[in-house]
């Protein structure tokens, strides 16, 4: 494991301490206050610039919260969990690229290099581009602290910076045979000792369906806890989308592919019985192995119940009408 | 000299069973146990747990093989071992991990089969373990010796546990069932008396 030096870190209480305005999953905390008087699922989306309440989600939360400033620590808070240390975050990783060593992934990951960096973005598209790291810091980055559920029955709190994936894609204009978005990660093996392992068929690749794709709480980061993305945490362009397991949050992408057939993720064709598409957090249907019921927390240590779509269910669960998620897994 | 051997091979046995927990808590302790110690800890219990247990089936196939039967000596401790250590694994699990919060527990066994084949090899163990008390081990005679195959079916468990523990088919759960397969091969009877005759010994 590469020791962080001190003077490395963020210390939680300064960085939360920052007066600074964040845009982003403000309108989270004021959710489950809103839900009760708005049937419009759109009204509790993340809207830029909305004022991040304190109030918790927790069952017990029911009155609205006077509109605090809306940074960080109320965005942390309505997590109901601290966030994740920046040492954790940075040094407790799956990233099977690189190693199945949750804790050997940021040594080995540490000369990766993110620049120069292609990303892709083609098929059912009128527009298809490649842009650079360059072109992606051109979209306007916010701040969005989600909480991040492995399908492993752990969870991390983490403050992301960068944009709705909806604006890039956007730009690329997919046309109306798209149904689904297609991700694929750098496959180098030059770079990347863990390809060597059979473990998955590389190189890694994820799906979402275009609406999920489009949900504003979708987003590519570029970066975390204010700093450009550590390379081990899937450096320099990832997906993010909270309220599925993390494995669907695809790192270091190359490709962007708008597509008509759901593809086929690296996890399915590995066990298919075990992880579906949709792979969205959901306590009531336990892994074939282990149950999902709850969920260690990263950092903080204890562990904490787990939500159904980890707790952003007000904002996406309209996304899943009438689907059975017993079977869509 | 006998009895000079099988008290260092005790003292080699006490010395490995005990240093990893030492070592272990020191770590625990000077917090150099990675990013996620609780983590680190549930996974070296299990692991030391694992291999004192098949550790234990060893000295059975060794006179087998050889006719040297001096560690059959310290047998009776590396089952111990392997169950102190199991003890240790469960303890992390439901305190350290769980908080002892027996509802998350209870809903983690009943919705996993990781955790009800390691349940069940704890509970073999932990039997195999208040049996080895001599004068039990007198007192049951021939049912002793049955019962404690039992630990064949304990560590074919604990595999189990370790295999299902990871998203992917991982190297040393196979490698540990390779191993374990190997040994209780070695105990069928057709086969363990085809090796005594090969070191020229009477079946």
């Amino acid at each position: 494991m590469r020791r962080i030096r001190s003077s490395e870190i963020t210390p939680e209480h300064v960085y939360l301490n920052r007066r600074q305005i964040i845009i982003g999953l403000g309108a989270l905390a004021a959710s489950s206050a809103l839900a009760a008087c708005s049937s419009e699922p759109d009204a509790t989306m993340p809207a830029t610039q909305e004022p991040a309440g304190t109030a918790e989600v927790g069952a017990e939360a029911t009155a609205p919260a006077a509109t605090a400033g809306p940074d960080a620590t109320a965005m942390a808070a309505q997590l109901q969990n601290e966030l994740t240390p920046f040492e954790s975050v940075a040094n407790y990783i799956n990233f099977y690229e690189f190693s199945l060593s949750k804790d050997r992934v940021a040594d080995l990951a540490r000369d990766f290099r993110t620049s120069p960096w292609e990303l892709e973005v083609g098929g059912l598209v009128q527009n298809p581009k490649t842009f650079g790291l360059e072109d992606l810091l051109r979209f306007e980055q916010e701040e969005r602290i989600y909480r991040m559920r492995c399908v492993e029955a752990w969870s991390m709190v983490i403050p992301w910076n960068g944009f709705p994936l909806s604006r890039l894609l956007a730009e690329v204009e997919p046309t109306s045979q798209a149904k689904y978005v297609y991700f694929e990660t750098l496959y180098d093996p030059d770079q990347m000792p863990g390809l060597k392992s059979p473990v998955l068929d590389w190189p890694y690749v994820e799906g979402l369906r275009l609406d999920e794709a489009m949900h504003d709480l979708t987003i590519l980061a570029t970066g975390l806890y204010g700093e450009e993305l550590p390379p081990q945490n899937g450096a320099p362009v990832r997906l993010v989308v909270p309220w599925k397991y993390g494995f669907k949050s695809i790192k270091s992408i190359v490709r962007i592919d708008l597509v008509e057939e759901m593809p086929v993720s690296s996890w399915m064709a590995a066990s298919p019985r075990e992880y579906g598409f949709y792979a969205t957090v959901n306590p009531d249907v336990p892994h074939p192995r282990w149950s999902q019921a709850s969920e260690r927390i990263i950092g903080q240590g204890g562990r904490r119940e787990t939500e159904l779509f980890n707790g952003y269910g007000e904002q996406v669960a309209h996304l899943y009408n009438g689907m059975d998620l017993e079977k869509n897994f | 000299m006998r009895s000079r051997r099988v008290r260092w091979l005790k003292a080699v046995t006490h010395i490995g069973g005990l240093l990893p927990l030492a070592v272990l808590i020191w770590l625990y302790w000077q917090n150099r146990l990675g990013p996620v110690p609780i983590a680190a800890v549930i996974r070296r219990t299990g692991r030391y747990g694992l291999a004192f247990l098949i550790l234990s089936l060893v000295p059975t196939v060794v006179r087998t093989v050889t006719g040297y039967s001096e560690l059959l000596s310290v047998r009776r401790w590396l089952g111990l071992y392997a169950f102190l250590y199991a003890a240790l694994h469960f303890l992390a699990f439901a305190g350290l991990d769980y908080g002892f919060s027996f509802g998350l527990i209870a809903q983690a066994i009943g919705e996993g089969r990781r955790e009800i084949a390691g349940g069940v090899a704890l509970l073999i163990l932990g039997v195999l373990a208040v049996t080895s008390i001599r004068s039990l081990m007198v007192r049951l005679g021939k049912t002793w010796k049955r019962l404690h195959r039992g630990a064949y079916l304990a560590a074919a468990l604990v595999v189990l546990h370790y295999l299902w523990n990871y998203k992917e088919l991982r190297a040393w759960p196979i490698l540990s069932g390779i191993a374990l397969l190997l040994l209780l091969a070695a105990r069928l009877p057709p086969i363990a008396d085809r090796l005594r005759r090969l070191r020229g010994a009477r079946p």
